[in-house]
């Protein structure tokens, strides 16, 4: 801790978790489709439903969508600076339990029919918590380098991935795996202290048993 | 000699043993443990004093917030004529209706120690700059020394309302600012020390009630009132007068005060405020809209 994370930081109003966090919830969605979205389905849940339009949950989400940072004075008027960008956007709310009081699905698509489904919980303080993705279960924080992995659960795979890094000398800070079923579907999820460069990328790309490989830099970027 | 911002009490004792005031020694330790110079946080923190001055000068012009609870107060309160406070509370107080208003309104703050409570600080430094004419170097040291307590009160005790009440976030601003304006008007660190505990002795146990969970009512109302509390420990430990307990243990007592608070009464607008029957109709209201 620091004395600028007592004062600051810098935001746009009202709520750190429903405002500044929302916004980094959009924000994390955007990184991970990893193109300019187009359309977004949104749904809310618990407080951030009940609450979204007093705290403009909903337009810092959309502003996060745009690539607004949680600072950016545009996030007041997202919704206008969505129409120019070409984002149709819908939210709807719902009273299902999802384990946290803030949380948000955030379903994107691009122009090319690319394709991200996120879950995301704002815990506090404008840090977020990536759930899910796509149907799988995960959990980070976007605070690093972060690298998710989807690949078959086969033996060995982490391994293979473990090593790619470190031949690119890129130190792992955290690793953990999620799978739903025994040799279905894994998800790695990778915070790295360096940035993963595109040589790194397209060798994990080509790798054995590798199914997709999403790269986002830190959401304090 | 000490290298972490861990106790006030510490802090003011190595301070006084060195013949520095909080904010030069909290200066000085944040450089080391952030591995920067004292040059970049001070340039830094001129930059965070800099948007807090928009953020009261863009917040006297709100009308409205989404909700419409807010908008309007601020103008309100600059333009009083009842005279019932000085000049540096009745700026104090405007300048923190207009942050938390400007705030509620989707307008860029810095959370002071949060959002919520984002006036407090910011309104007392910027009136005490204009009606004492502090410069702005003057009024970041201020930062720097209001800084070093919320970080005291972040680790001993908690900033959040949602597990302190309200006097974690208004109650902490309010402590804060307190130090600050103590040593910027010349109190010694000792001075300041009581005026963070007698700020934090006025708002023990306040709760964090919010009407329909948004950061308004009463929030925005707290800013301005936690201000004038902040502004008059202050005064009082500037004339001399002393709080009985060190500031330690009264931020201890704040820890546990929050813990033995009931979860209604913390940020679930279950209880308190948010509970009356006027609160839950506006609730409704909005919740139909």
């Amino acid at each position: 801790m620091n004395v600028f994370d007592i004062i600051g930081p810098s935001m746009i109003g009202p709520s750190s978790s429903h405002t500044a966090g929302a916004s980094r919830a959009g924000l994390v969605a955007r990184r991970l489709l990893g193109a300019e979205p187009v359309r977004a389905h949104i749904t809310l849940y618990g407080s951030f439903a009940q609450t979204y339009a007093g705290h403009g949950a909903d337009r810092a989400i959309i502003g996060g969508l745009l690539g607004f940072s949680l600072d950016d004075a545009r996030l007041r008027d997202s919704f206008s600076y969505a129409e120019k960008a070409g984002l149709s956007f819908v939210f709807e709310t719902s009273d299902e339990e999802m384990g946290h009081p803030n949380t948000s699905k955030i379903e994107l698509w691009d122009a090319e029919n690319g394709h991200v489904c996120v879950v995301v919980r704002s815990v506090g303080g404008g840090v977020v918590n990536v759930v899910e993705i796509n149907g799988g279960e995960v959990m980070f924080s976007a605070e690093y380098d972060t690298t998710v992995i989807f690949n078959a659960d086969k033996p060995g795979t982490v391994a293979q991935i473990s090593a790619v890094f470190a031949e690119n000398e890129i130190n792992i800070a955290f690793m953990r795996v999620f799978r739903k079923f025994e040799g279905k579907d894994a998800i790695m999820v990778i915070e790295t202290d360096q940035k993963v460069n595109k040589a790194v990328l397209d060798k994990l790309r080509s790798s054995k048993n590798i199914l997709k490989v999403i790269t986002i830099p830190p959401l304090s970027v | 000699m000490i290298e972490e911002l861990k106790s006030l009490d510490e802090l003011v004792a190595e301070a006084e043993k060195q013949g520095k005031t909080i904010s030069a020694l909290t200066l000085e330790l944040q450089a080391a443990s952030m591995k920067t110079t004292q040059e970049a946080l001070t340039q830094k923190m001129h930059e965070t004093l800099l948007i807090m001055r928009q953020s009261a000068e863009n917040g006297m012009l709100e009308t409205a917030s989404p909700s419409g609870l807010s908008g309007g107060v601020a103008k309100k309160m600059a333009e009083s004529q009842a005279g019932l406070l000085g000049d540096v509370a009745q700026k104090a107080v405007t300048y923190a209706l207009a942050i938390a208003e400007h705030n509620a309104c989707m307008g860029k703050i810095i959370a002071a120690p949060t959002a919520g409570s984002c006036g407090i600080l910011p309104g007392i430094l910027l009136a005490l700059g204009e009606c004492k004419d502090l410069s702005d170097d003057e009024l970041v040291r201020g930062l720097f020394n209001a800084g070093a307590v919320g970080m005291v009160i972040a680790q001993n005790a908690s900033l959040s309302g949602a597990q302190g009440g309200c006097a974690a976030e208004c109650g902490s601003a309010g402590a804060m600012a307190a130090c600050a304006v103590t040593e910027l008007l010349g109190g010694t660190p000792t001075q300041c020390a009581h005026a963070c505990a007698i700020a934090i002795k006025a708002i023990m146990g306040l709760v964090c009630d919010p009407v329909a969970g948004l950061v308004e009512v009463p929030c925005v109302k707290r800013n301005a009132t936690g201000a004038a509390i902040a502004l008059t420990a202050a005064e009082m430990a500037l004339a001399g007068i002393e709080s009985a307990l060190p500031a330690d243990q009264v931020i201890g007592a704040m820890k546990s005060v929050g813990c033995m608070m009931h979860e209604s009464l913390r940020e679930t607008s279950q209880g308190g405020l948010a509970a009356t029957k006027t609160a839950r109709e506006i609730e409704k209201r909005l919740r139909s809209k």
